[in-house]
């Protein structure tokens, strides 16, 4: 995959509450390339998450332009609905379907959205499964697996839509500790195989590890943005100085 | 002795009367008929008034406030002061008026009268199944509405595949509730002149003048059969309790 073509671009995008009195977003500006893997940090209450949901606009800002694939999806006549089948996310509580198998949850969105047929949704569910080690499942109810289990199945269910890019909304927050590992080792894997993504975390190991960009945000802005080695080892802004002291 | 005896013979000539001569227990069991017949129905179509006003009702509850201007967000605004008119009357005039309105006023044409039962019936049990629907889908988490919404599933789809679902499930014996209150309601279609359980058991009485047999027989019948569906309610709660989730 070429590495340098443009997926998103996101202009001066702002998210404010009350009026402007609250800025969750103060004017971002940022560009994700195909196959990046773009890994969000930051305090808590810095507009890394807001910032993530805009991008599908689960989260719908109250000014910039993001342009996916060269449409504004913040223009009110795109049709969003189109654009989110090609962009996966991820969330921190899974929030997989309860009352579906899952199978079904995997299948229902190919199914009814790309009309696939069950056969062909299956196979494909089927092959994802294997590769998270987990089809023995394929039958089972989302409260019958492990939390680690819940988001390695909410990962492939996003991936059976064959989206262009994954956003990760803090995949392991949730996750009791020794069931973080395998969530990363799956993401891991998907950056191998050059998905685009967009990964809110806290895991520092991880980020320093798979990231191709590292994005540091605090109060709204992106205060520092750099290769891992940049970011960890030369940070050049106090703020980021004072957050890898605290995390790291 | 003797007194019991005469007692006892008293009963059976009164059953014999009320029930067996002239085959008058035809009356309740046509009317049972009926009465099964109209809450079945009246019921269904309850339940899919009561979704379709649950979901304007509580799309307007979460999302109006952040809706962008424009004409989506304005058909919602009419939709959902439809629906709060409707709400309020309904439940704010007795059945038996909305039944013979129905009947006298807006249906006059019909001469159906199971039909205009059912209608108005279903018209009124709506109002009550909206709001526990509303219920069922103001308690699904958030995260569920947006996971539908991030895989691409448009408002209605996510509505339809993700969160009716899951709040007809919770709701479900309340549902089912509904369905027992709904029995003991159609008792006063005989006020539009429908031969309804209750009905029967009138006639009955008219023809023998002995209200005692065809009244208690009467009552008996509704007991019997909202304790038959009482101990399914429990059954099915119980189930879903033990069901995952």
């Amino acid at each position: 995959m070429s590495g340098n073509e443009s997926l998103i671009r996101v202009e001066n995008l702002q998210k404010h509450y009350n009026k402007g009195a609250i800025k969750a977003l103060d004017g971002i500006n940022t560009e994700i390339k195909k196959g990046e893997v773009v890994v969000v940090i930051g305090p808590s209450g810095s507009g890394k998450s807001t910032f993530l949901r805009c991008l599908n606009l689960l989260e719908v800002p109250t000014g910039g332009h993001i342009y996916f694939d060269g449409v504004d999806i913040t223009d009110v006549k795109t049709d969003i609905n189109i654009h989110r089948q090609r962009m996966g996310m991820v969330f921190q509580h899974f929030n997989l379907f309860p009352h579906m198998t899952i199978l079904k949850n995997m299948i229902i969105a190919p199914m009814k959205l790309q009309g696939k047929s069950e056969a062909e949704a299956t196979e494909m569910a089927m092959s994802l499964l294997r590769r998270v080690g987990l089809e023995d499942r394929a039958n089972a109810y989302p409260s019958q697996l492990s939390g680690g289990q819940k988001q390695r199945i909410a990962i492939v269910r996003a991936l059976c839509m064959q989206p262009e890019v994954m956003l990760f909304d803090e995949p392991t927050s949730a996750l009791d500790p020794e069931m973080v590992g395998e969530v990363l080792e799956v993401m891991k894997q998907l950056a191998d195989e050059n998905m685009t993504m967009v990964v809110v975390t806290h895991e520092m190991g991880f980020a320093r590890e798979v990231a191709t960009r590292v994005m540091f945000m605090a109060d709204g802005r992106q205060v520092e943005e750099g290769t891992p080695e940049e970011i960890f080892t030369n940070p050049k802004s106090e703020r980021l100085q004072t957050f890898l002291a605290k995390v790291l | 002795m003797e007194g019991l005896q005469t007692w006892w013979e008293g009963i059976q000539k009164q059953f014999y009367i009320n029930f067996i001569e002239d085959n008058r227990w035809k009356y309740l069991w046509d009317g049972l008929g009926v009465t099964l017949q109209l809450t079945f129905c009246a019921v269904l179509i309850g339940i899919v008034l009561g979704v379709i006003l649950a979901m304007i009702r509580s799309t307007y509850d979460k999302n109006y406030r952040e809706m962008r201007p424009g004409f989506s967000r304005f058909v919602l605004k009419i939709l959902d002061v439809i629906a709060r008119i409707y709400l309020t009357v309904i439940r704010g005039t007795p059945v038996v008026v909305q039944l013979m309105i129905m009947y006298y006023i807006i249906l006059a044409s019909s001469n159906n009268k199971l039909m205009v039962g059912m209608i108005a019936f279903g018209v009124n049990s709506g109002a009550y199944v909206a709001e526990i629907v509303r219920s069922g889908i103001m308690s699904i988490d958030g995260g569920q509405f947006e996971a539908g919404r991030s895989l691409g599933f448009n408002y209605v789809q996510t509505m339809r595949y993700v969160i009716i679902p899951q709040a007809l499930k919770n709701v479900l014996p309340a549902l089912a509730n509904e369905f027992i209150v709904l029995l003991k309601e159609t008792s006063v279609a005989g006020y539009i002149a429908m031969q309804d359980l209750t009905k029967g058991g009138d006639i009955i009485r008219g023809a023998t003048y002995s209200p005692f047999m065809p009244l208690i027989g009467v009552a008996l019948i509704y007991l019997v059969m909202v304790m038959f569906f009482t101990f399914l309610v429990n059954k099915l709660e119980r189930r879903l309790r033990n069901s995952e989730r």
